[in-house]
């Protein structure tokens, strides 16, 4: 497959995963904040969003004050904001014209009828529509991507490069939500309790849709602990950086070629460090540092992957 | 070609419909208006979400428009389409002979056939090709040869597209798009199928990969995703199954081009080109080309990659040459050619362009080298002014200039704001020369949608119509 190509699916899925996210990210943040009556702390829970992606600089160069329609303006709309859901589809649909020849007609027309229908909207009309039906739209647009892709697309490197993309882009995600409340993750603080703490942690699951799915697998009350383990070292949940990593590292072993033997060993490591870390010795470590290295080390690993499979290999003699 | 009378399609001169219409024009009799309604707006929202668009020149960057589709398709009864079909096939061999020629013997000008300087002198011509040996002798391995009608309803050719021709792929999706819409019409009666044209293309190309290449790798070479005919691009490799590739995919290594894969160099055979002869190496040509593979040239003179089609097919292309290919036609193949050309004078003749100034309210007059409908004077519709300001630039350079009388382009019923009204059609078949020639039949019509106007170009507000064999 041409470099290019690879490249552009890569990032295509990567525009599609974030757009995603970032809808996650927002609608849970929009719920915390109806759970409150005071204003202040209405807007204190639109920091959240900011922190998670890491544009709370950016936003502060152009906004003054954090509350909700600024930030949902900034991350939903703002085309100046090459992360908000505006830009994230834009993106995705340059990036799908540009491999249009390689992508299945129908994960085009998806791609391409959303951006269109991302072009009718606004802010007056999400407002009109229910802010958390235009996040539910957001997602339903991503999952149906995912379910034309996964029917239609033949099992090649298009697919292998669209996946790794989405993967790269779910564990730094996932990863930055779980350290975006690392604080009240804590074991110390969990005698703090109270129904904020219960609400924060449940958010927590369900901006990465596992609130059910722990249910499922303690069967118990929700603790800090098991969330982080839930998300961290499952090997079970779609959106765990367990799974992820093996993802990844498995799509590096399929797509290897003379150059990527340092990407495939980086993976490798990571996804050995999740596939036989415990839960203690992360805490011992100190969530945040973990959390930190580990969107270190993955920010290392997607440089790699640039370097062994997209950069322009120079001709040889 | 007469002025007066105007050949409608569907509609002999005594209002009666035409046999090949009847189908037709029963069916759109007993459809409730309202389905076809529904209909063509359907198909507008499908073209736009299919992304079916083309990028217009001088608008905001990415601006990106839908061609109009009318659901009126233009049919042609076998019987004639077979002759046409003949009259192309025959130009095409004799246009691809021509280019052999010039490029190796001469012997046309040395005939004194067409003079040497219209061809040497010609900015189209390119030395460098001069004793290149192209596989199989053929250049333009892709024409589109555009076609109208005159007022008795016979074929003439308006001009021939030996470079990049485009607008394939509207031709492929109109079908496309009124099977899904009516598919009843197409069990009433049997309407020759397109959808093979990728198959030929694929085929044709394989036929020119450099010799010794068993299983060659073919690639389409774009300009990239602003070009205006970058869906074509896009919508040709993916049906063909071939890569897309940007001049920035390949690079080329002793006179060998690759394409930079995630698996490292892979060589390419055979490069199916849609980008202009001036852009393509700018080692050879415009150095400032940022769209090309610099040393492309030196690998095709060392016969290590076929390009199609050839460099340097504009010469036979040019409106300035037109005027002779039906002596080419003799010339080369020794036959009378089956399709007439439109008179034409050549400005750079003193008679012609005497001829010419005296009578520019009733001429079309172009440049020699414009393309696209710019750049044009339609003599009837244009005020004194404009004709005062043309005469000028003609004066300045006539050599640049030609003039064709102003074509009674027959009409096809069309719909419009104010319900079916008559526009004018042109017709451009798709011509593929490998070791045969082939072609589809049928070709891509294009309909001048504004009441009256001649244009057809999609960039100049034309349209696109299905067309139709039917036996």
């Amino acid at each position: 497959m041409l470099s290019r190509t690879a490249s552009t699916l890569y990032w295509m899925s990567r525009n599609v995963e974030r757009a995603e996210n970032t809808a996650r990210i927002l609608d849970v943040a929009y719920r915390m904040s109806l759970l409150t009556n005071d204003p202040n702390l209405q807007d204190q829970e639109w920091f959240a969003p900011l922190n998670i992606t890491g544009t709370l600089f950016p936003f502060s160069g152009r906004h003054s004050i954090v509350n909700a329609r600024e930030v949902l303006h900034f991350m939903a709309f703002d085309p100046d904001n090459p992360s908000s859901i505006y830009s994230c589809a834009q993106a995705a649909r340059e990036n799908a014209r540009a491999v249009r020849g390689t992508i299945t007609s129908e994960m085009w027309e998806v791609i391409n009828a959303t951006w269109l229908e991302m072009q009718n909207m606004d802010e007056d009309r999400m407002y009109a529509r229910g802010v958390s039906a235009f996040f539910e739209w957001v997602k339903e647009r991503s999952h149906l991507f995912r379910g034309v892709t996964f029917g239609t697309i033949r099992r090649d490197d298009a697919f292998s490069f669209h996946r790794l993309g989405t993967y790269v882009e779910r564990a730094d995600n996932t990863a930055r939500i779980v350290d975006a409340k690392y604080h009240v993750l804590l074991p110390s603080v969990a005698d703090v309790g109270g129904a904020v703490d219960y609400y924060q942690w449940s958010a927590v699951l369900r901006s990465v849709s596992a609130f059910e799915a722990y249910r499922k697998v303690y069967r118990d009350s929700i603790t800090p602990l098991r969330i982080a383990e839930l998300l961290i070292l499952r090997d079970d949940i779609p959106r765990s950086l367990h799974f992820c990593l093996r993802d990844v590292y498995n799509i590096l072993c399929k797509v290897q070629n003379r150059n990527s033997g340092e990407a495939t060993r980086q993976a490798g490591e990571i996804y050995a460090s999740l596939q036989f870390g415990t839960m203690d010795n992360i805490f011992a470590i100190g969530l945040h540092e973990y959390l930190t290295a580990f969107l270190e080390s993955t920010q290392r690993l997607a440089g790699e992957i640039n370097q062994s499979f997209f950069a322009p290999s120079l001709p040889t003699a | 070609m007469g002025e007066s009378a105007l050949f409608n399609e569907m509609y002999a001169a005594d209002g009666t419909v035409r046999p090949h219409y009847e189908i037709f024009a029963n069916w759109l009799a007993n459809t409730p208006p309202e389905k076809i309604a529904q209909n063509r707006h359907a198909a507008d929202l499908l073209f736009h979400r299919v992304g079916i668009t083309f990028a217009v020149y001088g608008e905001a960057t990415g601006t990106e428009r839908l061609i109009p589709f009318d659901i009126v398709p233009h049919i042609i009864p076998a019987v004639q389409w077979d002759r046409v079909s003949e009259g192309l096939t025959q130009r095409v061999r004799a246009l691809n002979a021509f280019l052999h020629d010039v490029y190796h013997g001469r012997d046309i000008l040395k005939a004194g056939k067409i003079p040497e300087q219209a061809i040497l002198g010609n900015s189209q011509y390119r030395p460098e090709m001069v004793g290149i040996d192209v596989p199989g002798g053929i250049y333009a391995h892709i024409a589109g040869i555009d076609l109208v009608k005159d007022g008795t309803g016979e074929y003439f050719v308006l001009e021939d597209n030996l470079r990049t021709p485009s607008g394939v792929s509207y031709l492929l999706e109109n079908r496309k798009m009124m099977m899904r819409l009516f598919p009843e019409l197409f069990g009433m009666q049997r309407v020759r199928p397109v959808d093979h044209y990728p198959d030929l293309l694929l085929e044709t190309l394989r036929n020119v990969a450099p010799a010794g290449t068993d299983m060659p790798t073919i690639v389409l070479m774009t300009p990239g995703q602003f070009n205006s005919a970058y869906f074509e691009h896009a919508f040709l490799a993916q049906q063909m199954g071939i890569e897309l590739v940007e001049g920035a995919d390949l690079f080329v290594a002793d006179d060998t081009v690759f394409m930079r894969t995630t698996q490292g160099p892979q060589r390419v055979d055979v490069i199916y080109r849609r980008i202009d002869d001036d852009f393509i190496d700018p080692e050879a040509f415009r150095g400032d080309s940022m769209l090309g593979v610099p040393g492309l040239m030196r690998a095709y003179r060392a016969g290590r990659v076929a390009l199609a089609n050839a460099v340097g097919t504009g010469v036979a292309d040019d409106k300035s040459t037109y005027p002779y290919v039906p002596e080419m036609i003799r010339f080369y193949l020794g036959e009378e050619p089956i399709l007439k050309n439109v008179h034409t004078w050549m400005l750079g003749n003193p008679a012609d362009l005497e001829y010419v100034l005296a009578h520019m309210e009733e001429l079309v007059i172009k440049e020699a080298q414009g393309s696209g409908g710019y750049g044009m004077l339609i003599g009837p519709a244009s005020t004194k002014e404009e004709r005062a300001r043309y005469r000028q630039r003609v004066l300045d350079a006539p050599e640049k200039f030609i003039a064709q009388p102003t074509l009674a382009l027959s009409a096809c019923p069309t719909f419009t704001d104010r319900g079916m009204a008559p526009r004018h059609i042109d017709l451009r078949p798709y011509v593929l020369s490998g070791k045969e020639v082939k072609l589809v039949s049928g070709g891509l019509t294009r309909v001048a949608l504004r009441e009256g106007s001649l244009v057809v170009n999609s960039s100049q507000g034309g349209g696109v119509k299905d067309t139709w064999i039917i036996d």
